[in-house]
């Protein structure tokens, strides 16, 4: 198990490795010149040209990688002298557009994304494998018919529909929450009901959508299993349908669930772009939305891009830790 | 003494959008402890059904039963089609266990099977998990699988076809049953391991005194193991005899094709292997008469149209040998000799 882990464990050094080193060459190809944006009204040659040596960005694109890595580790620093600018470890670059160290912006707008995705990701995996569960257990009968309904609801509903829909008719309608209070950040440890209040109707939209596929997925995962040959032998055994149904049954019919949502949590991590931007939440889908299409803030890009390629590929690992765990056959192979 | 099982005009029917597929229909027999029955025919005669009555397996919402399958246990008896669900499940894996025909997939891939032995063994039995795993070494040394104490924490995928059957009489073993239903236990299984799960559950009759309920179509394990042998046919019973009688005195046309479908080694050089034509009929659409007249080859053999007009009831041919048909068992035999 421990060699199966460390092997595992430098396999996504070198993915990340990697994928860092094709984020940097697809930015050196983009046709927009960094330094030129950065530049300003009175633009002129001479200081695209120094705004050039101080974002680093007049060596190779090799170096420029190298010079990333290096600050990952050790910090950076930007210009000289009186506009000396330093971004300690680990550092993600400088944000010209913002005046900021990536890393510091990064870091204000991932507990707003953590919290979105982790509040949904409970959310979703309570209503989903809950009422799978119950709709393969009561198969054709009320909870199964109106789990369809809810399949159907949740799967057609795009987020922007009913996240619009819960905002009106819910949250407004009765007073729940301020609308302007909505994006507050408030921390969880310190304040939670005002953490609730910021992010309960977000998680709920983004953990709609989610439910329903899972609800689908799980019921359709039990009664599969179900019908095994292995679950014929724990009733022949003795064993009380209640046993069966929790032991046998959902052990196997819910290890597949375990790598969706494993997968699914990484992708929310990246950012949630359309639920962040209904609820005002400043999230990093928000982020790099606006860096792509308003502030063309390549830093900025840079660094979100790596950062939810860094959860999916970390996700990934500690999925098939968890796999490995759950089933022994993953294990010896 | 009464005998330990005891089926009486056992049915069992499956309603469907096309009607009702009768399965079983009429299924009577008796087996007593320490004694082996077969149940031989071909697929969907409703050999598998028919046991499955027994160990009580069907969805009773989904399934009609009817008739009586009593246990007599030393201290009471208990009818399996007319109890409730939880005095039959209290059945399954200490009075009657079940063995099935593919080890490969009837065994919990994320369980060890010391686990799963020690699993059915503290059903019945007051027992920490220490007391189940040493229990089940002691079962799977038992059935003759080497290295017992290392092989116990190992999971099904680490075990060849022939271990995981062991694995799986282990298992149906650990309580002691009396009675061993085993649903084509060889199956799936190469021919030489085949022979060596025969031997191991004769030895496991032999030690514990129990009764064996095989199903099978393979009439050489049959012949190897059997005391008495029902041939079943479209769901029903359609001869009962003990081995010899069946193999010898054949009292029933589909139990002549079939013994005369077995390739032997001494016979039949060169010669094309005789089969029997057609198709069994429709379990929803059963013919008025015979089930088996349509493939029958002695047919012609019987006045009129008696065969597709009147099903046969199943008399007693011989001494403690039924079969369904309208000629008798010496006609019968004289054809068969004939056939050859």
């Amino acid at each position: 198990m421990l060699k199966y882990i460390s092997r595992r464990l430098s396999y996504t050094f070198l993915v990340l490795t990697l994928i860092s080193l094709v984020v940097f060459l697809i930015f050196a190809l983009l046709p927009a010149d960094p330094a030129a944006l950065t530049c300003g009204k009175s633009c002129n040659p001479q200081v695209i040209e120094a705004n050039r040596r101080r974002l680093g960005l007049d060596v190779s694109v090799w170096q420029q990688w190298w010079r990333f890595i290096v600050g990952l580790f050790q910090g950076r620093t930007y210009g000289e002298a009186e506009a000396l600018i330093e971004c300690p470890a680990p550092a993600f670059g400088y944000s010209f557009n913002r005046h900021e160290c990536v890393t510091k912006i990064i870091a204000g707008a991932f507990p707003i994304t953590l919290s979105l995705a982790l509040g949904a990701f409970v959310m979703w995996l309570t209503i989903g494998v809950t009422l799978g569960v119950l709709a393969a257990r009561f198969k054709g009968k009320f909870v199964d018919r109106a789990s369809t309904v809810f399949v159907l609801i949740g799967t057609s509903l795009p987020t922007f529909i009913s996240g619009i829909l819960i905002l009106l008719f819910v949250v407004i309608k009765f007073n729940l929450v301020n609308p302007l209070e909505l994006g507050d950040w408030a921390n969880p440890f310190t304040d939670p009901i005002g953490w609730l209040k910021a992010f309960f109707f977000p998680c709920l939209t983004l953990a709609l959508a989610y439910a329903a596929s899972y609800t689908r997925f799980t019921r359709s995962n039990v009664l599969e299993t179900s019908s095994e040959d292995y679950i014929r032998t724990a009733r022949a055994k003795g064993l009380s349908e209640k046993v069966v149904l929790r032991k046998h049954t959902l052990r196997a019919a819910l290890a597949p669930i375990v790598t969706i949502a494993g997968l699914d949590f990484a992708a929310l991590l990246g950012g949630a772009i359309i639920t962040e931007g209904i609820y005002n939440l400043a999230g990093l889908g928000r982020l790099s939305i606006r860096a792509v299409l308003v502030d063309y803030d390549l830093p900025i890009i840079l660094a979100t891009t790596l950062f939810a390629a860094t959860f999916v590929v970390v996700m990934n690992l500690i999925v098939d830790i968890l796999y490995a765990l759950i089933d022994p056959r993953v294990r010896v192979g | 003494m009464k005998p330990f099982l005891e089926v009486k005009d056992l049915s069992v029917a499956f309603p469907t959008p096309d009607g009702l597929v009768k399965a079983a229909d009429g299924i009577s027999f008796e087996l007593n402890q320490g004694e082996t029955l077969a149940i031989v025919g071909e697929s969907g005669s409703g050999k598998s059904v028919t046991n499955l009555a027994i160990m009580g397996l069907h969805n009773r919402a989904k399934t009609q039963i009817s008739g009586s399958v009593n246990i007599n246990l030393p201290d009471r008896s208990i009818d399996v089609i007319s109890s409730t669900e939880d005095e039959v499940r209290k059945l399954r894996g200490s009075a009657i266990s079940m063995i099935f025909q593919d080890p490969m997939s009837s065994l919990h891939p994320y369980y060890s099977v010391g686990d799963q032995i020690s699993e059915a063994w503290r059903i019945y039995n007051k027992g920490s998990k220490s007391d189940g795993i040493k229990r089940a070494t002691e079962m799977i040394d038992l059935v003759g699988i080497p290295d017992a104490a290392k092989r116990v924490r190992e999971f099904p995928h680490q075990f060849s076809g022939g271990m995981r059957q062991r694995v799986m009489i282990a298992m149906a073993l650990v309580n002691n049953p009396k009675l061993i239903i085993a649903d084509e236990p060889t199956t799936a299984l190469d021919v030489t391991v085949q022979s060596q799960i025969i031997q191991l559950l004769r030895d496991m009759q032999k030690e514990f005194n129990m009764a064996i309920l095989l199903v099978t179509h393979d009439l050489g394990v049959v012949a190897e193991v059997a005391d008495r042998v029902c041939v079943m046919y479209a769901g029903k019973i359609v001869e009962q005899a003990k081995v010899d009688e069946i193999y010898y005195r054949p009292a029933q046309p589909y139990t002549v094709g079939l013994l005369q479908s077995i390739p032997r080694v001494d016979q039949l050089q060169g010669k094309r292997l005789n089969a029997i034509q057609g198709q069994p009929p429709s379990l929803i659409n059963l013919p008025k008469g015979c089930s088996f007249a349509e493939r029958c080859e002695f047919k012609k053999h019987v006045a009129g149209n008696l065969c597709t007009e009147v099903a046969p009831a199943l008399e007693e041919k011989a001494d403690q040998h039924f079969a369904r048909c309208h000629l008798s068992a010496a006609q019968i035999q004289d054809l068969a000799m004939a056939a050859k």
